[in-house]
């Protein structure tokens, strides 16, 4: 973290109660120091970020390829059934160096907190960042922090990056499906953008789901074993759902995609979440599924493997690659017609990642 | 999903196609329209064209009140929300309509003006109750079906004696607007009205009940077959639409026996009638001025109305001329025979009515079915 600061030599106890962010907690001097040592070095503590420089440094394995990704993570509410904005951070970010088919080494994590922020509540966030970190075997070994004036922020946001290295022989992209190939899904869908719907206030809405977020990299890593280069790519339908996710990747590709709502797994309380809200489980976000696009002699195996991993236990197939200089993403639906899943026009939730 | 999931089904909906297959005759064409954006939407969603015979063809009638609110009711609406000390709640799917110069209260929201969507009309009692130093303006549109909650809003209102709540109201009137496109006179040189039967509307029909259709079956002679919004309902409709024209009858018969009656809602009737009155004259984008088609608050009711409240002024926005709504509301065109269809005119920039919600005709179509237009293109070619 900046300025860094052994803890051994200034440690002055945070009211973690009642205590709140105010403008000296961004100043760089010693209130600053005691909230990075009292709430994030703890949460986070790992060896490269223990050493406490304005930067974490690795050795890197030799002629490996690395991939780098950010992102930023603005949720609201904060915190929400299955999950919270730290956890979130983690695992979106893991899973978006996992699409390339790489192992994850390394996450940096910078906060923007607004003054008024409750100690407790970063405390929750930091603690549940660092449990996913540890979980997903991925440290935070740098970091960052900010305090911006009352109204200038909501809470607090988010923004990470992630590197990682690609196993040999694996050269995922968005460009490579071709007509044939299998689209999977590796499991239900809606999830998370429905979790995030129901906890908002203005909606008197309850329900028991929960949102799906986690880190994809040891499904990916099953995936990969399984069926190495024939996996063309990889893809996490967060925002905009499975229908954008497709529609980006038939332009990329320069195909269309045949899809079967009936093979489409949705939870049946998200599809009646959805119906209630008027919403398309197809367009809703996700934050711990994948799709991936297959060559189709490694499709009946790779969907095993993905069936034999925990988050992965309701893949499916739910459609194929196909010609089409049009680049539609049509859809069978479950009631025998035809129709385009197409983009979604303006936006159907506020700030769901 | 229990309820829902049985209106739904595939296989059903295959014995239903078969029987529809069966019953039409090969030497002639069925033109119906649904009224119901509702309706509109099932059939684009389902993909029912594909269960129909080719000869059955749907015309996609005017009925979502999104779609048929003029564009210079959205430009008031921004006008009064940006008003200091207004706050404007509405509901969601109005935020993203442009107005005449591209602004909308989506942007206008983005640009300060305190502007809120709401989910239910009593949102909106309770966001003035919390805020009363704000003047809340409920911008009330709809049909029948959202008439009676916004006249409950007034009367929560009213029992809280709440001094900071009105309405400003834009509820319109579903049968005057089908007679309103029977009686349509055609362009030079186009056909007649196509229509030969309605898909009457379903939650508008649990409001108004059976008896407002009568006139279309009797003075019209057309069949009007009351049907609900899922898939299902709507190919049973159908199938019961064909079965009165092979038989060369014209009457009102009830599909969704499951939520319409007779006489309807007479509560919902009761208390409408209490607090609203017809307005002379009425603007809908895509027919034009109609008469008595609207809804306005009763004089003893001027202290919740937005209109007299904040004298706005009316403003006047034309439709792009090369829009076809007009035609493609009467089923003269299709939303691929419009020249601005998918070039000027996209959900994203709706020229049109038809365009605006993903309900309407033109919208329907580039959402979920203008693959059909290239199928048809690339066998032509082959």
């Amino acid at each position: 973290m900046n300025s860094p600061v052994k803890s051994k030599t200034i440690r002055r106890k945070l009211d973690l109660r009642n205590g709140r962010v105010d403008m000296s907690h961004g100043s760089g001097g010693r209130a600053m120091a005691d909230l990075i040592s009292g709430i994030f070095r703890e949460a986070l503590a790992n060896d490269l970020l223990d050493q406490g420089n304005d930067q974490a440094c690795f050795p890197t394995p030799a002629g490996s390829r690395m991939v780098m990704t950010t992102d930023g993570y603005v949720v609201s509410p904060i915190f929400f059934p299955g999950g919270d904005i730290g956890s979130l951070a983690v695992h979106g970010t893991v899973n978006d160096l996992a699409m390339a088919g790489a192992k994850p080494l390394y996450l940096s994590a910078s906060f923007i907190i607004e003054e008024g922020f409750p100690f407790a509540d970063l405390k929750r966030i930091a603690d549940s960042m660092g449990e996913a970190s540890r979980q997903a075997g991925v440290p935070v070994i740098t970091g960052d922090t900010k305090v911006v004036e009352r109204g200038k922020a909501d809470g607090v946001f988010i923004s990470t990056a992630g590197v990682g290295v690609v196993p040999e022989g694996i050269a995922l992209s968005g460009e490579k499906a071709r007509p044939g190939d299998k689209v999977l899904v590796s499991g239900t869908l809606g999830d998370h953008g429905v979790a995030i719907m129901s906890s908002r206030e203005n909606l008197s809405f309850e329900t028991e789901i929960v949102s799906d977020s986690a880190a994809l990299h040891t499904l990916v890593a099953d995936m990969v074993a399984t069926a190495g280069p024939a996996i063309r790519l990889m893809r996490d339908p967060t925002r905009g759902g499975l229908a954008a996710t497709l529609n980006e990747l038939a332009h990329q590709s320069d195909v269309g995609f045949r899809i079967s709502e009936n093979d489409i797994p949705v939870r049946p309380e998200v599809a009646a979440a959805c119906e209630l809200l008027g919403l398309d489980p197809l367009f809703v976000a996700n934050e711990g599924k994948l799709i991936a696009v297959v060559a189709p002699e490694a499709a009946d195996a790779l969907l095993a493997a993905m069936r034999a991993h925990p988050l992965g236990e309701n893949a499916a197939i739910i459609g194929e690659v196909v010609e089409d200089d049009q680049h539609f993403v049509q859809m069978t639906t479950g009631f025998g017609g035809g129709r385009i899943v197409d983009w979604l026009s303006g936006e159907q939730l506020p700030r769901i990642c | 999903m229990k309820y829902v999931d049985e209106y739904r089904d595939g296989a059903v909906a295959a014995d239903l196609a078969k029987a529809i297959a069966a019953e039409v005759r090969p030497d002639r064409t069925y033109a119906f329209m649904e009224f119901c954006g509702g309706h509109t939407h099932a059939i684009s969603r389902y993909g029912l064209e594909d269960l129909l015979p080719e000869n059955v063809r749907m015309i996609h009638g005017p009925g979502c009140p999104v779609c048929v609110l003029p564009v210079g009711k959205i430009e008031e609406a921004i006008a009064l929300a940006k008003r200091p000390g207004i706050t404007l709640c509405t509901y969601a799917d109005l935020m993203r309509v442009p107005g005449a110069k591209g602004e909308s209260l989506l942007k206008a929201k983005a640009a300060g003006a305190d502007i809120r969507m709401i989910y239910s009309s009593l949102d909106a009692v309770k966001i003035a109750e919390a805020n009363p130093e704000r003047e809340v303006v409920f911008f009330a549109i709809g049909f029948e079906t959202t008439t009676p909650p916004t006249a409950v809003a007034l009367k929560a209102a009213e029992a809280k004696g709440l001094k900071n709540f009105s309405i400003y109201c834009n509820h319109v009137l579903t049968p005057v607007a089908m007679r309103a496109i029977l009686d349509m006179p055609a362009a030079p040189g186009e056909a007649p009205i196509a229509i030969e039967g309605f898909v009457g509307p379903a939650h508008v029909s649990t409001i108004i009940g059976m008896e407002p259709y009568n006139e279309f079956a009797e003075k019209y002679r057309k069949p009007v077959v009351i049907a609900g919004f899922e898939p299902l309902d709507v190919m049973h409709a159908i199938l019961m639409l064909v079965r009165q024209v092979n038989e060369q009858r014209s009457e009102v018969e009830n599909q969704y026996i499951r939520a319409v009656t007779r006489e309807g809602n007479v509560a919902a009737q009761d208390l409408c009638d209490e607090v609203f009155e017809l307005r002379e004259s009425f603007e809908w984008r895509g027919l034009g001025a109609v008469p008595v088609s609207a809804l306005k608050l009763k004089d003893a009711y001027a202290s919740y109305d937005a209109e007299k409240r904040f004298a706005t002024t009316t403003i006047v926005a034309a439709d792009n001329p090369a829009c076809e709504c007009g035609a493609i509301l009467r089923g003269q065109k299709r939303p691929s025979d419009c020249r601005l269809f998918g070039t000027a005119c996209t959900p994203e920039t709706p020229m049109g009515a038809c365009m605006v919600s993903s309900e309407g005709a033109c919208a329907a179509h580039w959402t979920y079915g203008r693959f059909r237009d290239h199928q048809k293109t690339a066998r032509r070619a082959s």
